[in-house]
């Protein structure tokens, strides 16, 4: 039924058993500007009709305007909690259609960075979903745990928030010195920190009961509905895209991708904090097998050449005039590379007419898909456990309205 | 298990056997098979690629519009990605399509068509006949135009 529908058969009586209430945009346990609209009967959900685009900025539009080197800055604010991930599924799209190869000390590094961000993410969500549910302390212990990796992310590129730090080609310059030994002390405290949210929230038995059997996703609808990621996999479908279709070497890591069958709030939960887990591993042996050597290739049609060369030589200086001028030539086609964020699958869908600028580029954002199944997840629900599902699917609203 | 390649292969060539006449053209570019299709056959062949095991397409990965230009004809493309977990093999397919036509829905194959089918309507009007809702999705309800048209302007029309 359409939404004035809707509208209309309450207005027609008065008396009718079911009210509707609008939840957002603004609202705090929305994560951003999301809007539903619910049909209550007493405090039991009916139907929720989620209303996005309130952040929509043109990104997909902006980006046909860019050289593609500088479509990576727009990749940093479409999910803005998983900019490194965001830089590395453009990148990884541009690097096939180019056919450049990385130096492997640049795959270790883009690894490394994007399951730091992957932690940093799903503190965020760790945090606001604590207190989405009243459990308040949670929310400051994430957030200083968080702090750490967005210091690394500071020593590595000077931003926080969006550092687009990859480069078509590597990365944007090598690890600063004492990073490794940085990013190994974290490594070393951050168990401690997960174990007291162990603590916090696990065996909680508030918590327990706020989540167990709340929001159940059945692994036949998450496929239905093209939900991926933890949210996937709490329902009993092992679908990481690091493991089933490795990028950057990610077949060389030891690693376990978590998996729950239960497909309810708690499920999800449990997904997530185990990640953070299996991340820190990766996150060692990255640091363990960085090998020496450059961190951006050396193919002259993607990176400018030394600035020693082309200070000295023509032909250097002509190649670094034509790729600061006219961009990077790409030749026409046409891929879809995906990766996996901390919320499911991020696809770049890419065009390329053979110009400088990319013809289209379309973002295939996990939160977009994984919203629109939330409707399943709430029907039946009390309204006061709309807001639990709403953090156990972790959104970001900068990815889905883009 | 398989190699990719060779499920690639594989499903190719049960492609061309069994849908030759209603395939467009097959392209394979940097390992990614694309299936241009006619129109007309779409809905029934989402149906067999998602229901037969040969195929098994069980989740629909996304759908967006491409604008091939103002004088291209037919104008759009709808760009439709599909995933396969028993395969793992993923499959993209297209419709072209102009201004004054209209592209079957696959809501009733894959529920989660809704909201992309939305959004190409939304941003390139391109439209779906037998959607359930076919109205904007991201852009506000009274906004003109269809901003990821190519002669849509970067900064909107003005005045």
């Amino acid at each position: 039924m359409a939404e004035s529908e809707v509208l209309l058969e309450v207005e027609r009586s008065p008396l009718a058993a079911t009210m509707m209430v609008n939840m957002g945009p603004q609202h705090p346990s929305t994560h951003g500007v999301l809007r539903l609209v619910l049909t209550l009967d007493g405090e039991r959900v009916v139907e929720a009709k989620p209303d996005i685009g309130y952040l929509h900025t043109g990104m997909e539009k902006l980006a046909e305007h860019k050289k593609y080197q500088h479509v990576i800055t727009i990749t940093d604010r479409t999910d803005y909690l998983n900019a490194m991930g965001n830089n590395l599924g453009y990148v990884l799209a541009v690097e096939k259609m180019l056919g450049v190869e990385i130096p492997p000390r640049a795959q270790v590094i883009r690894v490394l960075m994007a399951e730091l961000q992957r932690i940093a993410s799903h503190l965020v969500w760790i945090g606001t979903h604590g207190l989405d549910l009243g459990a308040m302390s949670l929310f400051f212990y994430a957030f200083a745990e968080r702090e750490k990796i967005l210091q690394l992310f500071e020593a590595v590129s000077g931003g926080r928030l969006t550092p687009s730090y990859l480069r078509i080609g590597g990365v944007m310059a090598d690890l600063p010195d004492g990073f490794t030994a940085r990013v190994l002390d974290f490594c070393r405290e951050f168990p401690r920190a997960l174990d007291e949210f162990d603590k916090l929230l696990t065996n909680n038995p508030i918590f327990r009961m706020r989540t167990e059997g709340v929001g159940r996703l059945s692994a036949e609808d998450a496929i239905r509905w093209g939900v991926t990621g933890p949210s996937l996999r709490a329902s009993g479908v092992p679908y990481d895209l690091r493991r089933v279709h490795p990028y950057s070497g990610y077949e060389t890591y030891d690693f376990e991708v978590a998996t729950r069958t239960e497909g309810d709030v708690y499920a999800r939960y449990l997904v997530r904090v185990q990640e953070m887990r299996e991340s820190l591993k990766i996150i060692r042996q990255a640091v363990e097998k960085l090998p020496p050597g450059p961190v951006k290739c050396d193919d002259p049609r993607v990176s400018l050449p030394p600035r020693e060369k082309m200070l000295t030589q023509m032909d250097a200086l002509i190649y670094h005039f034509l790729l600061t001028a006219e961009g990077i030539k790409v030749p026409p086609g046409e891929v879809y590379v995906a990766v996996e964020s901390p919320r499911g699958e991020l696809g770049y869908y890419i065009v390329s007419d053979g110009g400088p600028r990319p013809y289209r580029v379309h973002i295939r954002a996990p939160s977009f898909a994984n919203v629109q199944a939330l409707p399943l997840m709430v029907r039946g629900q009390l309204i006061a456990d709309v807001v639990a599902v709403i953090a156990s699917i972790d959104i970001v609203l900068g990815e889905i309205d883009r | 298990m398989k190699s990719r390649m060779e499920v690639q292969d594989t499903q190719r060539d049960i492609f061309e056997q069994r849908f030759g006449p209603h395939i467009l053209e097959v392209k394979e570019q940097w390992g990614e098979l694309t299936l241009v299709l006619a129109r007309e056959a779409l809905v029934s062949l989402c149906e067999t690629l998602r229901d037969d095991p040969a195929f098994d397409y069980k989740m629909l990965v996304d759908i967006c519009g491409v604008d091939r230009g103002v004088g291209a004809d037919p104008r759009f493309e709808v760009v439709y990605h599909l995933y396969s977990f028993t395969h793992r093999h993923r499959l993209r397919l297209k419709v072209r399509v102009s201004e004054d036509e209209v592209v079957p829905t696959v809501t009733g194959i894959w529920p989660n068509a809704n909201w992309y089918e939305r959004e190409v309507y939304d941003m390139f009007g391109v439209r779906f006949e037998g959607h359930p809702e076919l109205r904007r999705l991201l852009m506000p309800d009274d906004w003109e135009g269809h901003p990821l048209r190519k002669d849509y302007p970067l900064q909107g029309y003005r005045g």
